[in-house]
């Protein structure tokens, strides 16, 4: 069978399963369309977490990017998981004890106030649509990349999936589909590697073979680290030292926005009891490391392969896949010095082959010479990652409308039967509009990701976790808190960002920290302000002070 | 009761100061501020310094959930605020 014909048959056997799972689940009532009725197993809801945490930043581009980072790719290996220590500590187990169904409910409540908790709701639809329209755009890159279809085509297919499945089953849908595309996108990532690593080191565990040795009897990382400096390259595994507070800040940037975002916090409002919250965090990281422990080493195997490929390489000889993926143009040769020999080196003037990241995942199944199968399964993945996510934000979104905006604001005598109308239609527009958005992508959208962890870092973070650990935090310095911590980040980031207009030069950056780090910086500002002004202002009410001692206890 | 109920929280509080303790720990102190004086140590084929930034830390961060739940329905059966 041709490569086309398994990718073709994967993808749709899989959109099928989503489909099918979507009729089984459909939601018959708000409390099932919010948080799948309260009553979700804690190790499915971890599958469910993961899979709407990996996206398709994490399953394409991740492994390429530490591959061209090295020691630095750290911030994102570390950053995407140590924020699940924070939730699984600090937020899940109160917020799942305060029992209702999103984030700007918490503020609203806690903070006994209406501006709170529209601050929050703009800032969760905010960061969810920024999110939601790269997911989108992953969708049709995919389909335009493996299947044939033009990229506006995939990203209509992509909104007819999510459509279907987010609008019928709401979070109960969703929560059971992210199950299935968490098994599809685990196994396709861990296949391909399983075998590189078996190739490569002779271990099959990609985690083993990682720090194992080559057919030279050579350290694998030594190996790198050789090939790298052979190149001009700094070594593979090395620290810099310049880049120490830089590495830091943006570490500490991604955990906190990790923890403080709405469609990670909303997954724990949808297990039994505070203890299954607790457990579900422990088994959704538990599950994300598969990924995020692979792809490290996933990394090192084809930066290898492709040094060792392309070192002083006749242009002639060059391997099979690497002719394919110059037809796609995500890998370019251009013979300076004309003697027919590719020079891959550190030095831009001299350099005469480029390479995009997105290939490293991409193309990792053909370098190690896999079965077409295992490329389809790859495809189908990616677009698992993508989907998935792409459903949990929907929902945020959704939710944030019927729920908070709709019922609290607009119409407060709304029924049962009419709200889950409004989620339905709410979530029905929020697709659409995220595909329209995703078939035109507004060209800062990959840089708005920067500020989507940045604000949740900025404003839910300091906001929340003050309101469950400092009993006398009121109003006036959460709301101050707030509003002061994301104005400075969204500035800074603005300022700094030139894709964004901002006239800003890293030269500028604040001890060095680049809009990716500065998150951090925000959320210090917020818990500063808010501390200080608390503490010149009254005290909150008796019966907020009440609310906050009882979410401190799991027993009601 | 309480008594009973501030003696839980402080003993709460008590266990994610020393839980988070060794989070920042592991990744913001040996992956980052010390991962080049660990480089010198060798674990395998690893640097130190290089294995705690790119495996050793996430494995850390699932045991310490992992432990936060044990504790944590030990401490709330202990006074009697686990959930029937």
């Amino acid at each position: 069978m041709s490569l086309e014909i398994w990718t073709y048959s994967i993808v749709g056997l899989s959109f099928l399963l989503y489909i099918g799972i979507a009729v089984w689940s459909r939601a018959g009532t708000t409390k099932e369309f919010y948080v799948a009725g309260g009553g979700v197993n804690p190790i499915v809801n971890g599958m469910a977490t993961a899979a709407d945490w990996m996206s398709a930043a994490s399953f394409l581009s991740m492994a390429g990017l530490i591959s061209f980072m090295g020691y630095g790719g750290a911030q994102y290996l570390m950053g995407w998981t140590g924020g699940y220590v924070l939730l699984a500590l600090l937020l899940a187990p109160y917020l799942r004890k305060f029992g209702k169904f999103t984030v700007p409910d918490f503020i609203g409540e806690r903070y006994y106030s209406r501006n709170a908790r529209l601050i929050a709701l703009i800032c969760a639809i905010f960061v969810s649509f920024t999110y939601v329209v790269g997911q989108m755009k992953g969708v049709g890159v995919a389909f335009a990349r493996f299947l044939n279809v033009p990229f506006d085509t995939g990203v209509l297919i992509g909104i007819g999936i999510v459509f279907f499945y987010a609008v019928l089953g709401g979070m109960k849908g969703i929560t059971y589909t992210q199950v299935a595309q968490f098994c599809v996108l685990i196994f396709a990532f861990t296949v391909p590697a399983i075998f590189i690593s078996i190739q490569m080191t002779g271990n099959p565990v990609p985690q083993i073979g990682f720090g194992g040795t080559v057919d030279s009897g050579a350290y694998l990382l030594d190996k790198l680290d050789q090939l790298s400096v052979d190149l001009g390259f700094n070594e593979y595994t090395a620290t810099n030292s310049d880049n120490t507070i830089n590495l830091f800040f943006i570490t500490a940037a991604l955990m906190l926005g990790t923890a403080g975002l709405p469609h990670v916090i909303v997954r724990f409002f949808t297990v039994p009891r505070v203890r299954d919250a607790r457990l579900s965090a422990g088994y959704a990281l538990l599950f994300i490391a598969i990924l995020y422990t692979t792809a490290p080493a996933v990394a090192a195997f084809a930066r290898t392969n492709l040094l060792t490929t392309v070192k002083d390489a006749e242009y002639n000889l060059v391997p099979g896949w690497f002719k394919n993926w110059e037809n796609t143009g995500l890998i370019s040769f251009e013979d300076k010095n004309g003697d027919g020999k590719i020079k891959y080196v550190a030095d831009q003037s001299q350099n005469e082959l480029t390479i995009d990241r997105d290939i490293i995942v991409l193309a990792n199944p053909e370098i190690a010479n896999l079965p077409a199968w295992v490329i389809a399964l790859v495809v189908a993945g990616g677009l698992a990652a993508a989907l998935s996510t792409a459903a949990g934000l929907l929902l945020v979104i959704s939710t944030s409308i019927s729920h908070d905006l709709l019922k609290k604001y607009v119409a407060p005598d709304i029924n049962e039967k009419g709200e889950l109308r409004a989620a339905r239609i709410a979530i029905a527009i929020a697709v659409v509009a995220a595909g329209l958005a995703g078939l035109n992508p507004p060209g800062f959208v990959a840089q708005v990701v920067a500020l989507a962890f940045g604000l949740a870092a900025s404003s839910f973070f300091p906001a929340i976790i003050l309101g469950i650990f400092d009993k006398r935090m009121n109003r006036q310095g959460a709301i101050t808190g707030m509003v002061i911590g994301i104005l400075f980040t969204t500035v800074y980031i603005f300022y700094f960002k030139p894709q964004l207009g901002g006239p800003g030069t890293p030269e500028g950056y604040w001890f060095g920290v680049a809009p990716e780090g500065i998150g951090t910086m925000g959320a210090l500002i917020n818990f500063i302000i808010a501390l200080v002004v608390s503490r010149l202002t009254p005290a909150p009410p008796i019966d907020v002070q009440e609310l906050t001692e009882s979410i401190r206890y799991p027993r009601s | 009761m309480g008594r009973a109920k501030s003696d839980y929280w402080r003993k709460n509080v008590r266990i994610l100061f020393i839980l988070l303790s060794i989070w920042f720990l592991s990744s913001f102190g040996a992956a980052i501020l010390f991962a080049e004086e660990l480089n010198t140590i060798r674990l395998g084929g690893f640097k130190l310094g290089f294995w705690f930034a790119q495996q050793g830390s996430i494995y850390i961060f699932i045991v310490l959930i992992f432990v936060y739940v044990k504790l944590m329905n030990r401490l709330d059966k202990e006074h009697e605020v686990d959930e029937k």
